[in-house]
């Protein structure tokens, strides 16, 4: 059975980039263009295995996302991966102290993405080589 | 640009006399990508252009950057992350259960290149066995042929890019600052590692007898015979309980009986076989 992640951004060219990598590593993919319609989708469907978040969005932030996401035990098991333009150290802490899993700071590339999936555990080495 | 056959015979035969990495027929486009910036930087044609200059004068530091551009292979932290995770659980935890709980023990990373992986093995050191930063416990070399990758992995300094690349976010709060856009590895983890320029294809220098090993992605550039000359080399500073890590796709099957693979957790590394 496949993974499951959501992608919320508010560019949707930056989604389209994200899910084109995340299908072609085997995962369904589900996007949302800000932190309150991601939550909706959440309810709706489930928990993601991860969710990929950008900080700054209209509607609702990604930090602010983090922080609703973590006050529902529910959503222990999903990874967050924030993938985010913000690259000051505090937002960093912030983020991870909220319960963000994972930080990467944009522009990225497909291996970045891949070694951050890797280091969370949601993929293998091996998933990554046949991405490739 | 392409590259005529005179001149890529002409970089590979001098990139072979001086590290003994061999570059075959078909790695005409690496050449062409590699020494690309140089042509820019030097405000030159094209590589014939690079060539003659080359020819011009003997071991000239553009020699010397034509051989940094053509020996500096991918680098990245946790790179595989097996490998780190099997040294945090079972290698360092094995060898100090028999020496003591503060080693010491010696370990190499050879062909270190911008130093990602040295300061991985540092953080996984720092992190799960503080003790080992006592002075005394612990010798930790890391080398490489190029004096400017050196200089680099000295320095500690690295891209948004480069940390980005293989290193969990809580790693990067925790054992760096941000130095402008760049991030600066703390000097606690860099005074772990003592740089050394190495030329594996050359008799090593004197070097202690060490515990770890890690010699990666870096035997495949090497022809057979050279192969078997460095692997001999490994073995003669390798204690008889060391562990030698190679690459993924590296061996020392049909190169070196005298080792035997141990396999460890989804990785391999390489013991020396115990003398009947």
């Amino acid at each position: 059975m496949s993974l499951h992640a959501i992608i919320i951004d508010d560019a949707r060219s930056v989604r389209m980039i994200l899910k084109k990598m995340m299908v072609e590593l085997g995962f369904t993919v589900e996007e949302a263009e800000d932190g309150k319609k991601a939550l909706e989708i959440l309810v709706q469907n489930g928990p993601a295995d991860v969710a990929l978040v950008d900080w700054n969005m209209p509607v609702m932030n990604g930090f602010e996302f983090i922080q609703e996401v973590r006050k529902q035990s529910i959503y222990d098991e999903m990874k967050i991966m924030m993938v985010t333009t913000e690259s000051e150290l505090v937002r960093m802490i912030a983020a991870l102290e909220a319960g963000a899993n994972e930080y990467v700071m944009k522009p990225f590339t497909k291996d970045i993405i891949v070694e951050k999936l890797t280091i969370m555990g949601l993929i293998n080495n091996e998933n990554a080589s046949a991405a490739h | 640009m392409t590259i005529s056959s005179t001149d890529f015979d002409f970089v590979r035969n001098y990139v072979k006399s001086k590290s003994a990495i061999t570059l075959e027929a078909g790695k005409e486009y690496l050449v062409e990508t590699r020494l690309s910036s140089i042509i820019v930087s030097e405000g030159l044609k094209d590589i014939s252009d690079l060539v003659i200059k080359m020819k011009e004068r003997a071991d000239s530091p553009l020699h010397a950057r034509v051989l940094d551009a053509m020996t500096t292979n991918e680098t990245f932290f946790f790179r595989d992350i097996t490998p780190f995770e099997v040294l945090k659980k079972e290698v360092i935890p094995d060898l100090l259960s028999r020496r003591s709980p503060n080693g010491p023990l010696n370990i190499w990373c050879a062909a270190s290149s911008s130093g990602q992986e040295p300061y991985t093995i540092s953080m996984v050191i720092a992190d799960n066995f503080p003790s080992l930063k006592t002075p005394g416990c612990l010798t930790f070399i890391a080398s490489d042929i190029s004096q400017q990758m050196l200089a680099k992995a000295k320095s500690g300094l690295y891209t948004q890019l480069e940390v980005n690349r293989g290193l969990p976010a809580a790693l990067l709060v925790k054992h760096f600052t941000k130095v402008g856009l760049d991030w600066q590895i703390k000097d606690e983890i860099k005074r772990m590692v003592d740089y050394r320029m190495i030329n594996l294809s050359t008799t090593f220098p004197s070097l202690p007898q060490m515990d770890i090993i890690f010699i990666r992605n870096v035997l495949i550039y090497f022809e057979v015979e050279v192969k078997k000359k460095i692997l001999e080399q490994i073995r003669k500073v390798m204690k008889p309980d060391a562990y030698l890590f190679l690459g993924g796709s590296e061996t020392t099957f049909n190169l070196d009986d005298n080792f035997e693979r141990c396999d460890l957790n989804k990785t391999v590394a390489y013991r020396l076989k115990k003398p009947k």
